[in-house]
């Protein structure tokens, strides 16, 4: 645990900084790869996906110490950004609305 | 503190506690770190607009996107490798991730020189980052001729969400390089230990701000692993 105060702090080894470093080459190299061999399609968003969300994961949790903090903290973070999940979900359905306008509009309807 | 903090209640029942107590709900976090979190919370906010416009615009475009790997390829001993500088923008910044969370560990066991040490790296490999973006945005604009209102690899879209979005991020690490340069003298010179004040805040520090600062880097580096995914591999 770390704690600002003045006092003695009990700190993490720089093993696990080291191990998190790693892992996230070793995800970033997959993610790379995913590019690099071509993969199409739903396996290739899934992969992308995949590895995106465990790269952000480790970052937050190990990187920014949010693993140690206390419930409170935690919770009025992660509660507000899952929430963009909707939003994205919303403008998703409102862009296929658009696509589907723009191609009758565009190609069918003129 | 570090005492009282031990005896309060913790997980759900800390969550409770702590957000039906008096005063401050963010037990034993200094006002600084917890503000260095909101200010992030509504970072996140904004750069997630930006990529969910850019969402939005991909989708509905009836013009074909650009293919990015071959748009951010580079010739390398004569074969196109594709999205390299991208590649290896990600790990450099990755990179200095690792640096910074090394430079807050030795931040929290007052390891004066350390601390430094693995601060200036970590502006070092910020500083590459940027520089390769300058590259990449010259290639673009001067070579293919892209811009924010048109785009002669098919949709004009591209143009407007490449710069807005990476010229944001590119905007972010260059003012974390600054700081980064900032609190590598402080720490050089032993401001934290010494509690000399602040030049703009008149304010004693402590090591805390080495961790202020980790958070807004780390910050940094999350929103590329967003931005990779989806602005450069999807």
């Amino acid at each position: 645990m770390t704690y600002y105060s003045k006092q003695k702090v009990k700190t993490h080894k720089i093993g696990i900084y080291l191990w998190i470093w790693g892992l996230l080459f070793v995800f970033s190299f997959f993610s790379y790869m995913v590019d690099y061999l071509n993969f199409e399609g739903s396996l290739r968003w899934t992969l992308i996906v995949l590895f995106m969300l465990s790269k952000a994961a480790l970052i937050i949790a190990i990187f920014m110490h949010l693993f140690w903090e206390r419930y409170a903290i935690v919770n009025a973070l992660l509660w507000p950004m899952t929430l963009m999940l909707l939003f994205v979900w919303i403008m998703a359905a409102e862009s296929e609305y658009t696509l589907l306008t723009r191609l009758f509009y565009f190609v069918i309807g003129s | 503190m570090n005492g009282a903090i031990n005896k309060l209640p913790k997980g759900w029942d800390g969550l409770t506690s702590d957000f039906s107590s008096d005063q401050k709900a963010f037990k034993g976090m200094s006002w600084g770190k917890a503000m260095m979190w909101i200010f992030l919370l509504s970072d996140t906010f904004i750069f997630s607009c930006l990529l969910i416009s850019y969402l939005t615009g991909r989708a509905s475009t009836t013009a074909p996107w650009p293919d990015a790997s071959i748009v951010f390829g580079l010739e390398m001993f004569g074969t196109s490798v594709p999205l390299l500088l991208i590649a290896i923008m990600t790990f450099v910044l990755i990179s200095s991730s690792g640096t910074m969370a090394i430079a807050v560990k030795y931040g929290y066991e007052k390891n004066r020189k350390l601390c430094a040490i693995f601060l200036l790296l970590t502006a070092l490999c910020g500083a590459a980052f940027v520089s390769m973006q300058a590259f990449e945005w010259t290639k673009l604009i001067l070579v293919e001729g892209l811009r924010p209102w048109a785009n002669p690899m098919g949709a004009v879209q591209f143009g407007s969400f490449f710069f807005m979005i990476t010229g944001f991020h590119g905007t972010h690490v260059t003012v974390g390089v600054i700081f980064l340069l900032i609190m590598a003298r402080k720490t050089w010179r032993g401001d934290f230990d010494t509690g000399r004040r602040g030049y703009f805040t008149t304010m004693k520090s402590d090591y805390v701000a080495i961790e202020i600062m980790g958070l807004y880097w780390h910050f940094v580096d999350l929103v590329w692993v967003f931005i990779f995914a989806f602005f450069y591999l999807w």
